[in-house]
């Protein structure tokens, strides 16, 4: 069984760990409008591991982490005074600052890769996960970095919740907002600081997004949308783990982002209420319910129009009144009972004509229109 | 003597380097004024796809073919970006963090089944490999000349013509987008092209200086000319010699130090970034804040940021 295995384990419950930490911190970068925050943090952070790897000596993974959670806060620092002290837009910010942190990484990788003695020990692991090389010790680290982000969210979810929706409301509460966004964006540096030994850095930025979208589209509540985000990360975790430990050679980090992805764009599309796939069939169903009303009224006022209860209309007059393919309507108000086919004049093709109950509902749209 | 100027890597890698820099700063100036800098994020990171697609379907690793494979990754990139953000279930930015990603996850899967052995591997497509480009060489009119040089030469040359033929269209389509419209100009098909040639030169760059580092070279010399200066020419100018600066001084400190050079180069622009927020003569802190005080002391005007005599 793949679950037996030691290192499936391990991966197993890495990449759930990393699903439920990416899923809610990732929820409001993603409300914020800052869905691409991830993506910046997660690239910025691989100068900070080739620090923590100087620094330590050696692979020891809390200095790496340590080090990535060092560079996230100089992005983040980075990131706020270019924004408030420079004409620059988000955009230019965010790749700017992605680009050069992760140049300044790959300078300082090469640099560990250059000195001879040392085991640089397979820091490019983080450039694109390597789920593998978890180990149970890692997994304690990481777990009580999930624990200790998901109390901080759930004491100040209150604060949290009113900075994410409205910091000007904040603030006429006397919150700290700009630390309290300052916070949350250090939040999802700790989310990439999870995730980027699992899937690493290019990937980890679909991490931050997808489960939050995904759950955006079934609920509406903040709370709600946190643990589904959570719910949502953890099995795109997992059976994203197990596919890749059942299939050889299929790198884990991929498999994770593509079915967390896959939920993000099946709820997208099928979410009750909200899916795309819902509001078409709304909008189908109500157009045909507005063709079958206009059609009734409109043998209402002819038939008022003739003095004759029982006037029989033209079909081809209806075609014309309405544009044409009154056909498959007409046929629908007849097996509900609303209207009749009589035939007129042979000649003249078919007719149709209002019954009592067509004739009840057409007064009662008309009378509904009235009202409003 | 010119033999000599072909044979002189050093020389070669430099000039691949500025090359780069020149081409990926043409077209990365209207990104970075249109507000799209983070689609060459995602494109970059989607042609990963292309390539291996490209290879799969016909076995070539490079040249024509894949550039041609790029440019329509990118569009289907910008494309799917676009359909994705058009439910509106999501904002723009989520839509392009929800495709690159699948797209470069795609690729990297099937590099992980079918290209093991072949030379796309990961880390050249993130990282690229400048100092090798002098490795392969073709020979033109007798004179064996870096393959990487031609490609990005073209890509320059490329570039340069699409942004002097219609400098205008593009000028208005960044600055005015309504009356861009309103004159006929299409500013949609002229955002695919322009999208497509950032796709283009970030596949010619690709053996050079990978898939993030391209960022760097398409984003941050623009965004630095955008600090220095209000006319769209001159941000050209000064980004593309933003460029060649990087190119030289990351190639000078990556021999002293023996690092990376492409990584040397990219983290070179981000020091001329950092300078003109700093420097810059009219935007920058510094000249900002000297100048509020200076004002405030001599009982001027703050608001027009000019020196007193």
């Amino acid at each position: 069984m793949l679950l037996s295995d030691f290192t499936v384990q391990n991966v197993a419950a890495g990449a759930a760990l990393l699903g439920v930490t990416s899923g809610v911190l990732g929820a409001f970068a993603v409300l914020r409008g800052q869905s691409l925050l991830g993506d910046t943090l997660s690239h910025a952070a691989l100068p900070g591991i080739c620090l923590g790897f100087i620094i330590a000596g050696s692979r020891h993974l809390p200095s790496l982490l340590l080090g990535a959670l060092a560079a996230g806060l100089a992005a983040t620092l980075l990131m706020f005074l270019l924004d408030h002290y420079s004409r620059l837009k988000t955009d230019a910010i965010l790749g700017s600052v992605l680009s050069v942190f992760f140049a300044v990484g790959v300078v300082l990788l090469t640099w560990i890769q250059g000195q001879a003695g040392t085991a640089h020990g397979g820091l490019e692991s983080f450039l694109f996960g390597q789920a593998a090389a978890i180990l149970r010790g890692d997994l304690l680290l990481i777990g009580s970095i999930t624990v200790a982000a998901l109390a901080l969210v759930s004491l100040f979810l209150k604060e949290l919740k009113v900075t994410v929706f409205d910091p000007v409301f904040a603030a006429t509460l006397g919150y700290p907002v700009a630390l309290i966004q300052a916070v949350m964006t250090m939040l999802v540096a700790v989310a990439v600081v999870v995730g980027l030994q699992l899937v690493g850095v290019v990937l980890m930025a679909a991490m931050i997004i997808a489960p939050a979208v995904g759950a955006r589209q079934w609920v509406n509540r903040l709370e709600h949308m946190l643990l589904l985000a959570a719910v949502l990360g953890a099995v795109a975790g997992v059976s994203g783990a197990l596919v890749s430990s059942a299939q050889r050679g299929l790198s884990t980090g991929p498999v994770v982002v593509l079915v967390a992805c896959g939920i993000a764009f099946f709820s997208i599309l099928f979410a009750p209420g909200r899916g795309v796939v819902w509001e078409r069939q709304n909008r189908w169903r109500s157009s045909r319910r507005l063709r079958t009303r206009q059609l009734l009224t409109t043998m209402l006022r002819l038939s008022q129009e003739h003095s004759d209860s029982d006037y029989a209309t033209e079909e081809g007059m209806l075609n014309a009144y309405m544009g044409l393919g009154t056909r498959r309507a007409l046929r629908r108000l007849e097996s509900d009972g609303l209207i009749k086919h009589v035939v007129h004049m042979p000649e003249e093709g078919s007719h149709w004509m209002l019954t009592g109950a067509g004739r009840e509902a057409a007064e009662r749209v008309l009378r509904e229109l009235g009202r409003q | 003597m010119i033999e000599a100027f072909f044979n002189n890597f050093e020389l070669m890698i430099v000039l691949t380097g500025a090359l780069v820099g020149i081409a990926a700063t043409l077209v990365g100036s209207f990104l970075v004024l249109r507000g799209n800098s983070m689609l060459t994020d995602a494109i970059s990171h989607s042609i990963v796809f292309g390539i291996i697609v490209v290879w799969l379907l016909t076995g070539y690793a490079s040249g024509p073919v894949q550039v041609v494979g790029a440019v329509l990754t990118g569009l289907l990139t910008v494309w799917l970006t676009e359909l994705v953000a058009g439910t509106r279930r999501v904002a723009y930015d989520a839509a392009i963090g929800l495709v690159f990603p699948v797209l470069f996850a795609a690729g990297v899967l099937l590099i992980n089944l079918y290209a093991r052995d072949v030379h796309i591997d990961q880390d050249t497509v993130l990282l690229g490999e400048i100092g090798y480009v002098w490795l392969n060489t073709v020979t033109v009119l007798g004179y064996r000349v870096p393959e990487a040089v031609l490609t990005v030469g073209a890509m320059v040359l490329v570039n340069l013509a699409f942004i002097t033929l219609f400098f205008k269209e593009l000028k208005l389509s960044v600055f005015d987008p309504g009356l861009a419209v309103a004159l006929g100009f299409a500013p949609g098909v002229l955002s695919y092209v322009l999208l497509g040639l950032t796709s283009a030169t970030a596949v010619a760059s690709f053996d050079a200086v990978g898939a993030v580092l391209f960022i760097a070279f398409a984003i941050v010399p623009a965004a630095a000319g955008y600090l220095l200066t209000d006319r769209l020419g001159r941000m050209i100018l000064y980004g593309c010699a933003i460029s060649v600066a990087s190119s030289i001084g990351g190639y000078t400190l990556a021999v002293q130090w023996d690092v990376s050079i492409s990584a040397m180069m990219a983290a070179c622009t981000g020091i001329f970034l950092l300078a003109a927020f700093l420097l810059g003569p009219r935007y920058g802190l510094l000249g900002r804040v000297l100048r509020s005080r200076l004002s405030s002391s001599a009982g001027g005007d703050p608001s027009s940021g000019k020196l007193a005599p």
